[in-house]
């Protein structure tokens, strides 16, 4: 479908006739909203289809892992097995305990995608609302934030995540939860900063002077005018970001400081399969395969996201 | 611009303050004796736990040993780690080793982003254009420990035309390995950004006016299209030279490089919090300073800035 406002016609080449193309829109036509509009360039892109496909599989396997695979991941493990090359009905082969490569695979498959999208979901609630206030209301929160965001700018992420996991309390209570906690500890600054400039930019516009006039309170007007128009660049960053935390927690459980190698996850499957790497590389591979696909669907809808909400690229 | 200077060099105290206070806070002041772990089951003598207690202040409350810390750390008299050994010492082999690897990724990252960048920017929309852009985003989605060990073990191992592993003397040579795999990373927005800012220079006035005045295509692209196009690459790769020398605790670790990252790693996992906050402060100000050369620089590169009174 395409937008009302655009007319078909025909414009004369500019060297044939002295008058300027003249008004190409029809005005008095609702134009289509910002999300409606970005829906339909979406539904043309290859990169948002074939991403978009990607992530429903892969929260298909997350939810229901039984429906992909019929081999039980840990038990059946023989030692016998160990390193093996794939057989009839272990189609990938076996790690170095002699458990299933594929069935593992399969079921980590709900640990990595859940760190990631409540780190995502912690740093949205932590970075938005923090952000949001700042922008909007300035004063000592914006500057407080300012200066929050440059020290932690100032910090590389894997130097702050190695320090913090050392802490008793993360020593202690290690899981999905404090992995989380600790990606969103470090990771809020950012997405507050992004927010706090998309709100800034929107807080003086018309429609919001409008609002207030017509007796929208100050913070009515924040949650019902300003945040849903900057809320653009925030759901670009989040689906970037979701991708980045699948990543970080399989660096810091590859690393022995990230998730209990009870837990299933593709990061403890890489480390694990370090050992292995010389006699079978493929069982490192297979994982890294899942974490990388799976990544790259996230920063390719994000990337696609960012070419239809983002004005500025918009005109390239 | 000497304003300017002056404002951006007073906001990076509070900065360098602030982590640095972070980061010690973590490290020492937090329950769990560090004196203790480094026993482990063997009980000491209350003579021998005071006087390492004295000896790295943690018989004085919380403020007084961070200002010891600082005060220690601007006279660079930084002490000797858990096994006795100079800091100092330490730090002066194992920073130049982590400084080479990270300027060598650098270089890698820079040449290669940008000229892809540019290439692919000039023929926007063609084949070498989208395979491009889509190969950068498969380089950011492969994780660099998984890039590491498939570099290892087919370029290092397989094919044998690097070392796999750089051991104890690091030099340009042995370190082409990791700092591939460190830069490559970085690679793919230095490509993306100069491609972006190719695209933007491309249609802006002053190249229509080169254009216009029937330069040729060569002087075109590189004297308007490209210089241009370098001031936002320049300030990523300023301020990546900071993040890649932090961020290299990965890459040392499966090269087995001897550098800043590798040592941290360890210093973290035996619980030596002299040595990881001292290491994690000279790399905080090695950041900080980096980002404050690299706004410096923009400010320089940018006219719009450089004439500001």
């Amino acid at each position: 479908m395409k937008s009302n406002r655009q007319i078909e016609h025909f414009v004369a080449p500019f060297d044939e006739t002295p008058l300027p193309a003249t008004d190409t829109l029809k005005v008095e036509a609702a134009p289509l909203g910002l999300w409606v509009d970005a829906w339909h360039k979406l539904r043309r892109r290859l990169m948002f289809i074939i991403s978009a496909a990607m992530i429903l599989l892969i929260f298909a396997v997350a939810l229901l892992p039984g429906l992909f695979t019929q081999a039980p991941p840990n038990a059946n493990c023989l030692l016998a097995n160990s390193e093996g090359l794939p057989t009839e009905g272990h189609p990938l082969g076996f790690t170095f305990q002699g458990c299933d490569v594929y069935s593992r695979i399969i079921h980590g498959t709900r640990a990595s995608l859940s760190v990631g999208v409540l780190s995502v979901i912690c740093v949205l609630i932590m970075g938005v609302t923090l952000g949001a206030l700042a922008g909007y209301y300035g004063g000592w929160i914006g500057a407080l934030l300012a200066r929050l965001g440059d020290i932690f700018f100032a910090l590389p992420v894997l130097l702050g995540a190695l320090v913090i996991t050392q802490l008793p309390f993360f020593r202690e209570n290690k899981g999905v939860w404090t992995v989380v906690l600790l990606i969103a500890m470090l990771a809020w600054p950012q997405m507050a900063r992004i927010t706090r400039g998309a709100v800034i930019e929107v807080r003086n516009a018309d429609f919001v002077t409008a609002a207030r006039a017509l007796g929208v309170s100050r913070f009515g007007a924040l949650v019902r005018h300003v945040l849903p128009n900057a809320i653009a660049p925030v759901i670009v960053l989040a689906t970037l970001d979701l991708g980045v935390f699948i990543v970080l927690e399989a660096t810091l459980s590859f690393l022995g400081v990230g998730m209990p190698t009870s837990i299933m996850s593709w990061g403890n499957d890489i480390s694990e399969a370090q050992q292995s790497i010389r006699t079978n590389t493929m069982i490192l591979i297979y994982p890294a395969i899942a974490l990388s696909v799976t990544v790259l669907s996230f920063i390719m809808l994000g990337d696609a996201l960012r070419d239809v909400l983002d004005p500025k690229s918009r005109q390239r | 611009m000497t304003r300017y200077i002056l404002r951006r060099l007073l906001q990076v105290i509070p900065v360098f303050f602030g982590t640095t206070l972070l980061v010690y806070y973590m490290v020492f002041a937090l329950p769990g004796d560090p004196i203790a772990a480094l026993f482990g089951d063997k009980q000491p003598k209350q003579s021998v736990i005071d006087a390492l207690r004295a000896q790295y202040h943690l018989d004085e409350p919380f403020w007084v040993q961070y200002g010891l810390f600082l005060r220690d750390l601007i006279t660079f008299d930084l002490g000797v780690d858990f096994t006795q050994q100079p800091i100092a010492a330490t730090l002066g082999r194992i920073f130049p080793v982590t400084a080479m690897l990270a300027v060598e990724a650098l270089i890698i990252e820079a040449v290669f982003g940008v000229a892809f960048g540019l290439f692919a920017g000039l023929r926007k929309g063609k084949l070498f254009d989208s395979t491009v852009l889509v190969m950068s985003l498969v380089v950011i989605a492969v994780p660099t420990f998984v890039l590491g060990f498939v570099l290892q073990v087919v370029i290092g191992v397989q094919l044998g035309w690097a070392r796999p592993t750089v051991g104890a003397n690091a030099d340009w040579g042995t370190l082409i390995l990791p700092a591939i795999v460190l830069g490559l990373g970085s690679f793919a927005y230095v490509l993306r950004l100069t491609r972006a800012s190719v695209l933007e220079n491309m249609n802006s006035d002053y190249v229509r006016t080169a254009r216009a005045k029937g330069l040729s295509r060569q002087r075109v692209v590189m004297t308007h299209i490209l210089r241009n196009s370098m001031i936002p690459v320049v300030t990523f790769l300023g301020a990546d030279l900071g993040g890649l020398m932090g961020g290299a605790i990965v890459t040392e670790g499966i090269f087995n490089v001897p550098g800043v990252g590798n040592k941290l790693f360890q210093a973290v996992l035996r619980g030596e919090g002299p040595t990881v906050v001292v290491i994690v402060s000279v790399l905080v100000l090695v950041i900080v300073v980096a980002n404050l050369m690299v706004d410096l620089l923009y400010a320089w590169l940018d006219p719009r800035i450089r004439y500001e009174k």
